[in-house]
């Protein structure tokens, strides 16, 4: 939810790759087998992605269990701008992108999807939008980075890599879905 | 959390009033009409609320009558969790003739965030957004603007239609007296239809000639129609003889099963509301599958969500 503003990208700025496209795929992929051990019924799974880029994460990681299962798993988006607590403190409204979770969430066991796991806060607007669709019987959390500085009680299930980072920092999850190319980026600041 | 790969969303909303849509952008409808498809989303949910307008707090200002656009308001308000109250002009101290600057005055005293503003004069909206502090909404200004309207038009057109550019729509009835018309006008040209206005020559103005087709006959306007957008007959604003009787109006200007067969097999037919059945729709045509008049209302809703989440961004002032 902590926007960080646009940095300024100097030639001499340090980026280390956090993930290449390779290892990105295998930690799609890792992440996908723990939640079928957790979930030994893949049917009453269903996967929400949070806009933006966890919703395709949310589709690769039903698609990885489909390889895996061959059953197809329900896959949902879930826009949170709505439900931020920064709302009357940022600037500009942000533009709103689509939350589509078409099927029942009831009795179900819903992994929530998001790229970053940073302050929580995120997680937490998207924990209160969830709750508003229905009642699953179990709420896990999926993240492809987690990069610690939370400020909310709020940790995820599946992960990913960890990452060390200052608060300063930036994490650049690109995905070839919305980025064109596969890779997690650490940009110091 | 997501760090933007963009660097700057190419349109933000940065008007503090929606006072009208001739002052708006293309840009600036496209952007209420795509959040608009968002809250939209909202209304079928279980829970149709959210927490976004916790703790602000809207004043709707009716000093005209009003069934749909006030309670539609109240919904959107409701919705987004804003604190909303309404007050209109009869019951209030404008029956003991306080003058409106007064009573927004006195409204505003009590420090709300948005109000949204139904008046019999044209430029009222604009008056108040010269004279107060808070964000002014028009929900209807005498025969000038109604913005919200030709909004929740736009957005039903979308729904049905996919598109606005490109479409052929005939406005047809009172265009004279219409802010719904007015504020529709603008609002197809801006957004690339090609518009065809049909009214008796004395409640036909020819000052829309350069943004559309002007006729007095309404076959004319409804061929090759994509769209056609009935208006009401506002008897409560004619002070002298526009028309001779409601019945020639009907025979002449009214949308009948008949005429309506001489458009195209997917023509659709709105109306802003309140109809007059039998004078310038027919019953038939308002309820048959052609008719969005009751999207419209649903989608309404949605447009005035949008507009409020809108026109509350940034920080507290």
């Amino acid at each position: 939810m902590t926007k960080t503003a646009t940095p300024k990208r100097s030639k001499a700025a340090k980026d280390t790759l956090v993930l290449s496209a390779t290892q990105l795929t295998t930690a799609i992929k890792t992440m996908a087998a723990k939640m079928m051990a957790d979930q030994k019924d893949v049917a009453s799974l269903a996967i929400v992605g949070i806009q933006s880029r966890g919703v395709p994460l949310a589709a690769r990681l039903a698609a990885a269990i489909k390889a895996k299962t061959g059953k197809k798993v329900d896959v949902g988006s879930l826009d949170i701008t709505l439900y931020r607590d920064d709302l009357s403190t940022i600037g500009t409204r942000p533009v709103l992108k689509s939350t589509n979770i078409s099927f029942s969430i009831d009795g179900r066991a819903v992994v929530l999807v998001d790229d970053v796991l940073f302050t929580g806060r995120t997680i937490r607007a998207a924990l209160d939008e969830l709750v508003d669709f229905g009642r699953p019987s179990r709420i896990a959390l999926a993240v492809l980075i987690d990069r610690g500085h939370r400020e909310l009680p709020i940790q995820a299930d599946y992960v990913g890599k960890v990452i060390k980072t200052t608060r300063s920092d930036m994490v650049d999850v690109r995905l070839a879905e919305i980025d064109g190319k596969d890779e997690v980026v650490l940009i110091k600041r | 959390m997501t760090q933007p790969v963009t660097p700057i969303e190419p349109i933000v909303w940065r008007r503090k009033h929606l006072l009208g849509i001739e002052p708006l952008s293309a840009d600036e409808i496209t952007l209420i009409l795509d959040t608009a498809v968002q809250m939209r989303e909202i209304m079928d949910r279980p829970i149709k609320k959210v927490p976004t307008l916790r703790g602000r707090t809207v004043v709707n200002l009716f000093m005209e009558a009003s069934t749909r656009t006030r309670a539609s308001f109240e919904m959107a308000e409701r919705i987004l969790s804003a604190d909303s109250l309404s007050v209109q002009a009869a019951g209030s101290s404008v029956s003991k003739g306080e003058s409106l600057l007064d009573t927004v005055r006195n409204l505003e005293a009590m420090t709300p965030d948005v109000i949204v503003v139904r008046h019999s004069s044209a430029g009222a909206a604009n008056f108040l957004a010269r004279n107060c502090n808070s964000r002014i909404v028009n929900a209807g200004d005498g025969a000038h603007e109604h913005p919200t309207q030709a909004l929740l038009d736009a957005f039903t057109l979308r729904q049905a239609k996919g598109r606005i550019a490109g479409l052929k729509i005939a406005i047809v009835g009172d265009v004279l007296h219409s802010r719904v018309a007015r504020s529709n006008i603008h609002l197809l040209s801006k957004m690339g239809a090609e518009v065809t206005l049909c009214a008796p020559p004395t409640l036909l103005p020819q000052e829309f000639s350069s943004l559309a087709n002007l006729t007095w006959r309404l076959d004319e306007a409804i061929e090759g129609a994509d769209v056609i957008m009935m208006l009401r007959l506002q008897q409560e604003r004619m002070n002298s003889a526009f028309i001779s009787t409601a019945r020639e109006y009907h025979a002449h200007y009214g949308l009948t099963m008949d005429r309506l067969k001489k458009a195209k097999k997917d023509t659709v037919v709105l109306h802003p509301g309140p109809m007059n059945r039998g004078v310038e729709i027919s019953s038939e045509v308002a309820d048959s599958k052609s008719s969005l008049i009751l999207d419209q209302v649903t989608n309404g809703v949605a447009v005035r969500m949008a507009v409020l989440y809108l026109l509350l961004g940034g920080g507290r002032e």
